[in-house]
């Protein structure tokens, strides 16, 4: 928890289209659900197309601001690691860093013009992340288009949140079809943070 | 409790109140209010071709009684200024309210204005709310007060209101009152003769709203350290009351007229008044006008450009910032892209081999503009792809230089290139002009347009037939191409620019790959690849170029099967799976 009394924030940053906003819908439906004043912050529009995205969600007593200062993120939930890089300015002194164990270069990098940062993985591993294999527990789950919601997964082990309601906010939320695939996905992300918590 | 955008609540808002007719243009960050409203029973709600036409549509329904509301992003206001300025003389029949949703920090615009200056300038009251539950109550209460006050009401946001989900207690649809329409030329006919008595009514109705604004209960002071008093409205609001919890704060639901009264009182009641504004200077300059000292803060001004930040009001007021981590070197910046299979890709390749002058518009083909197709020399505003390249055609005269190209969308060529390029046909302008059709209006979330004749609520229409169009303007070189096929683009562009004393329109017709979202499968790349790099140059997210060996890479997940890349590769390196 941050100066803001007893609001978190989570802030969930990725590359347009990975389903950030997906993922931050469903941790808001489960805030809600809790009874947690809630505000979750979008960017629409052109960086939709495979630019850097950032989702705010603020859960609490009484949420005011709906954006996020450095410093100040409970929770970075990284869906890929140069983002995770680009957004550790904003977690929180003490603030907990997941991210997917992935990498999805930028258009400079790809064509060659610039260089993927140096010791990248090193860099978010000694700031403390967790690296989640969302994309291969997601496959596994058996849809690689769950990889956000295994990264939920991992966030939720952390959060207080039962497990109901998790499971109720999927249900609401996705097709009918993959429902099954996203629950699976979601323990296996929550899995993951357990095993290294006891670690 | 559901969890509403403000472009929602505006919607719901304006549903309960008895809307019945809905018109817009979309544009980032508005377009989800008429989506919304169209979903809702009772009502009808269409995509006009552009946002003044969108605000007549609203004004003519008002005229005969309906309740109407007109969305549009903040440039949408200027296309919309003409109808909007009068309208605050005729007044209305049916309340009438017009959402614009500004952008500051131009998340997904050409440039961040404040609408407050238009509600100022027109003379149009402005309500500005500050979560989805006042967006909801805002739009909601409008329609009486429209009404009441014969006058088109504002709702101002801006994106972090209108995309911010906040939880709300959506209510049930009161119809309204029919008010039929009666003939009166004395306010519906704005000559000279009648417009200055309506211009003496507006004055007079000034002065009534002004004393509304003083007693309405949208403006609020919520008591706290005399030591700081700060007013603010909408997301600024909430950024005070995060960063400054314990200040005395004005906030304000009216924002124009100001409530000269109450700021007054309030200014009374605190050591120093401040300001919180974003990206303007609106709210400031007004609170000044009404005689009212406001101070800097502390520790420096807030940001002028940009969005405003809990964090930039901490710095300016020397409140504790959060320790945070430096943000690390050379982390490669990641702007948005063209889609991988994105049909009109090769159009901007080919334009950018030609070193054509290209002047472009707003929409997804902007992107071309990004390296490394790097294909634009200009974006202004809907429309000015093909009037700019008249301009320039004619300061640069026949000769033997660049040649000049115009590449507009088919949506944004329906809003307001139509008219330019009917401009530039009148006085005999050359170049080429390519509308690139992708039967949709693809960047803000495929909207219907006419040329792919879709409507928002799925009413049979038409298919506007373009080249028929062109054909009708007299525009005699008139060619569709296939943009997928690299050696027609390439032909078309070189013989079209080719003839400097005409003008010439080539129509690129191939549908967006979002629409249908078709893959086929991915293509590879063999043993023969050189490491050129050609292929890399196409800026498709799918090429990448292996840093280790230095040859190509096509990603199998991001590759739809397009193949406009292999044509590219002169080794034929570049195979499809299974061929």
């Amino acid at each position: 928890m941050n100066e803001n009394g007893n609001v978190t924030t989570v802030l969930l940053c990725g590359v347009g289209g990975q389903g950030t906003i997906l993922a931050a819908d469903l941790l808001a439906q489960v805030a809600l659900a809790s009874g947690c004043d809630v505000k979750v912050s979008e960017i629409h529009g052109m960086a939709q197309r495979g630019g850097a995205v950032t989702t705010v969600v603020r859960f609490g007593d009484a949420v005011r601001s709906m954006v996020c200062d450095e410093g100040c993120a409970d929770y970075v939930v990284a869906f890929e690691l140069i983002e995770a890089l680009r957004n550790l300015p904003f977690k929180a002194a003490g603030g907990t860093l997941i991210a997917s164990d992935e990498v999805i270069e930028p258009m400079a990098v790809a064509a060659g013009k610039a260089a993927l940062p140096p010791g990248l993985r090193q860099t978010l591993e000694a700031a403390g992340a967790f690296l989640v294999p969302a994309d291969a527990l997601a496959r596994e789950a058996g849809n690689a288009k769950a990889s956000n919601v295994a990264l939920l997964g991992a966030l939720s082990a952390f959060l207080g949140f039962p497990m109901e309601a998790w499971q109720q906010a999927i249900e609401g939320r996705v097709p009918p079809r993959t429902v099954e695939v996203n629950l699976k996905a979601l323990e296996a992300g929550r899995s993951v943070i357990a095993a290294a918590e006891g670690r | 409790m559901e969890l509403l955008s403000g472009n929602e609540a505006i919607a719901q808002g304006a549903w309960e109140a008895g809307v019945r007719i809905g018109a817009a243009y979309p544009g980032t960050p508005s377009t989800e209010t008429l989506e919304a409203l169209a979903a809702k029973p009772g009502v009808y709600a269409e995509w006009c071709t552009n946002e003044k036409v969108a605000v007549e549509v609203a004004l003519g329904a008002s005229a005969a009684g309906a309740r109407v509301l007109a969305c549009m992003k903040h440039v949408g206001v200027n296309v919309a200024a003409d109808p909007l300025f009068t309208a605050a003389y005729t007044g209305v029949g049916g309340g009438m309210v017009v959402l614009a949703a500004d952008d500051p920090g131009m998340h997904s615009s050409q440039d961040e204005q404040d609408s407050r200056y238009y509600a100022q300038a027109a003379h149009i009251p402005c309500l500005e709310p500050a979560d989805s539950t006042e967006a909801l109550r805002f739009a909601r209460d409008a329609y009486a007060l429209s009404e009441e006050f014969d006058v088109p009401f504002m709702l101002r946001s801006t994106v972090r209101i209108s995309h911010t989900r906040t939880p709300v207690e959506p209510g049930s649809r009161v119809e309204a009152e029919a008010r039929p329409y009666e003939k009166d030329p004395s306010k519906w006919v704005m000559m000279p003769a009648y417009a200055r008595p309506r211009r003496l009514a507006q004055l007079e109705r000034i002065e009534r709203l002004r004393q509304w604004a003083d007693e309405c209960p949208y403006n609020v002071v919520e008591e706290g350290s005399a030591e700081v008093g700060v007013v603010c409205s909408g997301a600024a609001y909430q950024y005070v009351k995060e960063a400054l919890p314990d200040a005395s704060v004005l906030k304000l639901g009216a924002v124009w007229p100001l409530p000269e009264g109450l700021l007054r009182r309030f200014a009374g009641m605190v050591d120093a008044l401040y300001v919180a504004d974003e990206a303007s200077s609106y709210l400031s300059d007004a609170v000044r006008a009404c005689g009212i000292a406001v101070a800097e803060p502390p520790c420096g001004p807030l940001p002028a450009a940009g969005e405003l930040t809990p964090g930039a009001l901490r710095k300016a007021f020397g409140r504790p910032l959060p320790e945070a981590a430096p943000a690390a070197p050379d982390v490669p910046a990641r702007p948005p892209a063209l889609c991988a299979g994105c049909p009109h890709r090769v159009v901007f390749k080919e334009l950018s081999r030609l070193r054509a002058i290209v002047t472009g518009d707003i929409g997804c083909y902007t992107l071309g503009a990004l390296p490394p197709l790097a294909a634009m020399d200009t974006c202004v505003d809907m429309g000015a792809s093909v009037s700019m390249a008249h301009g320039f055609e004619l300061a640069l005269g026949e000769g033997e230089g660049r040649p000049v190209v115009a590449v507009i969308g088919d949506s944004t060529f329906a809003h307001s290139g139509l008219s330019s390029l009917i401009s530039t046909v009148y006085n005999q302008g050359t170049g080429t002009v390519c509308v690139l059709d992708n039967r949709t209006t693809a960047m803000t979330g495929r909207q219907g347009n006419p040329f792919n004749g879709v409507t928002l609520q799925q009413r049979p229409s038409r298919e506007l037939d373009l080249e028929g169009i062109l054909g009708a303007l007299g525009i005699e070189d008139v060619r569709t191409v296939d943009p997928n096929d690299m050696t027609a683009v390439r032909a078309a562009l070189k013989e079209a620019t080719a003839a400097r004393d005409r003008l010439s329109v080539l129509v690129f017709r191939s549908p967006c790959i979002l629409l249908e979202r078709k893959r086929e499968t991915p293509f590879w790349v063999t043993a023969s690849c050189t490491g050129c790099g050609v292929c890399a140059t196409l800026g498709c997210p799918a090429i990448s170029l292996d840093a280790a060996t230095g040859c190509s890479r096509i990603d199998p997940e991001a590759c739809v099967g397009c193949g406009q890349c292999a044509p590219y590769c002169r080794f034929g390196a570049i195979e499809h799976q299974g061929a």
